[in-house]
C-alpha cells in the first residue's frame, strides 16, 4: 500500500467533482421537502437526467444543451409525480418509489444506443490569477462550470427561502398547507413547481454523472446518489448550507475510498465501496434525534374540501 | 369543472375494480409505447400476455416458468404488504433478499459434501434469519433513534450488493470453478437442490411456501388481534395508539416478517432456479414486489393474482425480447407504468368525481 501515492490537492478537487451531483439533486429535494412534498422518486430522476443530457449532448455535441436538456427530462418525469401526488392524490411515499421505478426503466430504454460511447468534453475554467494559486488553484479553482452552478444554487436557494416572500409563501404552504390554504395560497400549484424545480435539479445531478463525473453512459450508473441525496436533506435538517456541508462530506467518503482502493489497501474493494451507504445510515441515525425541524405538512396529502 | 369529493367510505366495488382499470391501461399505454419502437402493438401485447400461457409451441416451457417467478415475488411481496398496511416503509426487500441466498447457501455449502435429510431445512433457517437478521437493521434503528427505515433499508440493499459480490469472488467462491466468480451450483448437491416437487410444473418449495404465506397473511390479518392492530394503525395512527397498539412492537414485527420473507424467497432462489451465489443473482424481485404489493391492494388473495400477473410480463417480456426483439428495458418500464396508472386511478376508490358548473361571482 502507498497512501503517499494521495495528494491532499488532488483528493480535495475530486473531493468538489464527487460532491456536486448530490449537492444539486439534494438542494432541490430541500426545496420540494420544503413545500411539505415528500419525493422519494430523486434516483429515478436523476438517472433520467443522466441519460437525457448525455444523449442530446452525444447528438449535439454541446454540454451545455445537454445539460438543459437533461433539466427538462427530470423536470418531466417529476410533473408525474406532481399529478400523482398533487391531483390523483396518491400516497407519496409509493409515487416516489414509482417515479424510481420508472425512470430506472425509462432510462436503460432510452440509453441502448449510448452505450461505450463518449460525450463531448466539458472544459474546466481556467480563471486568470485564481487558478494558478498553489494549491488553491487546485482545489477550488479549476472545475467545471457545474460545480460553481452548484455553489451558486444552494446560495440562490437560501437567500430566496430566507429573505424573500417567494420563499415565505413555499414554507408557509410546507409548514401548515391547510393555514396557506386559508390565506387563498394556491398550495397545489407552488406545490407543483416546486416539484418541478427539485426535478430539474435532478435531472442536473443526474446529467453531472454521466457527462462529467464519470463520463460515460452504463445502466442504473447513479447507483443509489438520488437516495444519498434524500438521505442528505435529512442530514441537513432542511437547511441550504447543511446540505452542501453534508455533500462534502460523502463527497469526501466517495473520493478517499476510491483513492484507497487504487492504492491497494489491504481492504477488499467490496467493503470500501460499501462505506459510503454505511456512513449514510451512520449520519441518519445521528441526526434523527433532531426531528423538530421537518417541515410540518410534509409527506401529507392536502384536499382542499368545500 | 370537474370537483372531487370525499367518499365517507372507500369504494369496495372501485377497490377490486382499480387494479383492473390500471392494467387495462397500462396494456394501452404499453402498446403506444411497442409501437414507437417500431413494434406491432396487439402483437407484442399477445406475446406478452396471451403466448405464454396459451401459444402450444411455448406454453409449456413458460407455463412452469410462471409459478417459479411468480413464487419469489408473492412471498416478498406478502411480507411488504404487512408493513404497508401499517405504514411502515421496507423498500430494502432486495437487501434482505440477496442476505437469505448468502445465508441459506453458505449454510448449504458449509455441509459440502455431506448428504443427508437436515441439510435443506438447515438452509431454510439460515435463508429466514439472514434476511431477518438485514431486516432488523433498520428496524431497531427506527425503534432505537427514530431514524427513517425508507433510507436505511435501501441502503442496505447496496451493502447487500457488494456484499455478495464479495462472497462470490471470495468466501463462496467455487474452489473447483478454475477461477471463475460464483459458488458451487447446489443443482449438483442433491442434499441443498431444491428441486421440483412435481417435475414439469414449476412448483419448488418456495412456490409452495409463497402458497402458506398468502394464507398465513389472510388469518393474520382477519382473524388475529396483531393484524387487527396493523390495519389500525394504517388507517387510524391515532386511534391506534389510543387503543394501546405498541407502535414500536409493530415496526420490530413488520420489519422482520418482511425480511423474513425476502430471505427465504432469496433462499429458495438461489437453491433451485439459480442453483448459485455469483455477482448478478439478484434480478430486482425486491423492487418488482412493490409494484405486486400496491397492485394487490396490499390483499393478501390480490398479492397472490398480482404476483401471476407480474410473473406473466416476465415470461411474456423474454419471449417478447425473442421473437419481436423488443428490449427488456421496455417491460421494465412497462410494470413501472404499471404502479403509476395504479397509483392514479385509486383515487376513485376514495373520491367521487362529480361534475360541477362554475359559480359566477
Amino acid at each position: 500500500m502507498d497512501l503517499s501515492a494521495i495528494s491532499p490537492a488532488l483528493l480535495l478537487a475530486s473531493l468538489m467533482v464527487a460532491a456536486t451531483p448530490i449537492l444539486i439533486a439534494g438542494i432541490g429535494e430541500l426545496v420540494v421537502e420544503r413545500a411539505g412534498v415528500l419525493n422519494l422518486g430523486v434516483e429515478g430522476m436523476m438517472i433520467t437526467g443522466a441519460i437525457c443530457g448525455f444523449a442530446i449532448t452525444i447528438e449535439t455535441g454541446s454540454p451545455a444543451v445537454g445539460f438543459v436538456a437533461a433539466a427538462v427530462g427530470g423536470a418531466l418525469l417529476s410533473l408525474l409525480f406532481a399529478i400523482l401526488t398533487q391531483f390523483a392524490l396518491a400516497n407519496q411515499v409509493a409515487s416516489g418509489l414509482a417515479l424510481t421505478l420508472f425512470g430506472l426503466g425509462l432510462s436503460s430504454l432510452l440509453g441502448q444506443e449510448y452505450v461505450g460511447l463518449k460525450p463531448a468534453q466539458t472544459p474546466d475554467l481556467h480563471i486568470p490569477l485564481l487558478s494558478d494559486l498553489p494549491f488553491l488553484g487546485t482545489v477550488l479553482f479549476s472545475h467545471d462550470v457545474m460545480v460553481y452552478f452548484g455553489l451558486a444554487l444552494v446560495a440562490a436557494v437560501w437567500a430566496v427561502l430566507k429573505y424573500t416572500r417567494v420563499g415565505l409563501v413555499l414554507r408557509a404552504v410546507g409548514e401548515n398547507h391547510d393555514a396557506a390554504h386559508a390565506l387563498g395560497y394556491k398550495v397545489v400549484r407552488i406545490r407543483v413547481l416546486a416539484i418541478m424545480f427539485g426535478g430539474a435539479c435532478a435531472g442536473l445531478g443526474g446529467a453531472y454523472i454521466s457527462l462529467i463525473r464519470v463520463p460515460q453512459w452504463t445502466e442504473g450508473m447513479t447507483a443509489g446518489a438520488g437516495w444519498i441525496a434524500l438521505a442528505l436533506v435529512v442530514f441537513a435538517s432542511w437547511k441550504p448550507w447543511r446540505v452542501l456541508l453534508g455533500a462534502y462530506l460523502f463527497g469526501g467518503v466517495t473520493v478517499l475510498q476510491l483513492n484507497l482502493q487504487a492504492a491497494g489497501l489491504a481492504i477488499p474493494v467490496e467493503y470500501l465501496s460499501m462505506s459510503p451507504y454505511l456512513i449514510t445510515i451512520l449520519v441518519l441515525v445521528i441526526m434523527s434525534a433532531d426531528r423538530s425541524r421537518a417541515p410540518g405538512s410534509l409527506g401529507r396529502v392536502f384536499h382542499a374540501s368545500g | 369543472m370537474l370537483k372531487l369529493e370525499k367518499r365517507p367510505q372507500p369504494s369496495r366495488v372501485f377497490a377490486w375494480l382499480t387494479p383492473l382499470m390500471a392494467v387495462v391501461l397500462t396494456m394501452i399505454a404499453g402498446g403506444i409505447l411497442f409501437a414507437m419502437l417500431g413494434k406491432n402493438p396487439v402483437e407484442a401485447i399477445r406475446v406478452i400476455f396471451w403466448d405464454p400461457l396459451f401459444n402450444e409451441q411455448f406454453a409449456s416451457y413458460s407455463r412452469p416458468q410462471l409459478l417459479v417467478k411468480a413464487g419469489p415475488l408473492i412471498l416478498i411481496a406478502i411480507g411488504l404488504s404487512l408493513g404497508f398496511r401499517a405504514g411502515i416503509w421496507n423498500i430494502g426487500a432486495e437487501g434482505q433478499y440477496i442476505l437469505g441466498a448468502i445465508v441459506g447457501a453458505g449454510v448449504g455449502l458449509a455441509f459440502y459434501p455431506l448428504d443427508a435429510w437436515y441439510v435443506f431445512p438447515l438452509m431454510v433457517i439460515g435463508g429466514a434469519l439472514g434476511g431477518w437478521l438485514w431486516a432488523m437493521i433498520p428496524a431497531l434503528l427506527k425503534v432505537k433513534f427514530g431514524t427513517n427505515e425508507i433510507l436505511v433499508s435501501l441502503m442496505l440493499v447496496y451493502v447487500g450488493e457488494q456484499l455478495l459480490a464479495s462472497m462470490s469472488l471470495g468466501l463462496l467462491k467455487n474452489p473447483e470453478g478454475l477461477g471463475f466468480p460464483g459458488s458451487r451450483n447446489l443443482k449438483d448437491y442433491p442434499s441443498a437442490f431444491n428441486d421440483e416437487l412435481i417435475a414439469g410444473t414449476g412448483m419448488h418449495w418456495g412456490v409452495l411456501t409463497a402458497f402458506l404465506a398468502v394464507i398465513f397473511a389472510y388469518i393474520l390479518l382477519n382473524r388475529h388481534m396483531l393484524g387487527f392492530s396493523i390495519r389500525l394503525t394504517g388507517e387510524a395512527p391515532r386511534a391506534a395508539r389510543f387503543s394501546g397498539v405498541n407502535p414500536n412492537l409493530l415496526i420490530l414485527f413488520c420489519l422482520g416478517m418482511s425480511g423474513l420473507m425476502a430471505g427465504l424467497a432469496g433462499l429458495f432462489e438461489v437453491s433451485g432456479p439459480s442453483g448459485q451465489i455469483s455477482i448478478d443473482f439478484n434480478t430486482g424481485y425486491g423492487f418488482t414486489a412493490i409494484i405486486v404489493a400496491f397492485l394487490g391492494r396490499l390483499h393478501p388473495v390480490g398479492i397472490l393474482l398480482a404476483g401471476l400477473l407480474m410473473a406473466l410480463t416476465y415470461i411474456g417480456g423474454e419471449l417478447a425480447q425473442l421473437m419481436l426483439s423488443l428490449p427488456s428495458a421496455a417491460i421494465q418500464l412497462f410494470q413501472g407504468m404499471l404502479l403509476f396508472f395504479l397509483l392514479a386511478v385509486d383515487l376513485l376508490t376514495n373520491y367521487r368525481i362529480r361534475f360541477v358548473k362554475r359559480e359566477k361571482a
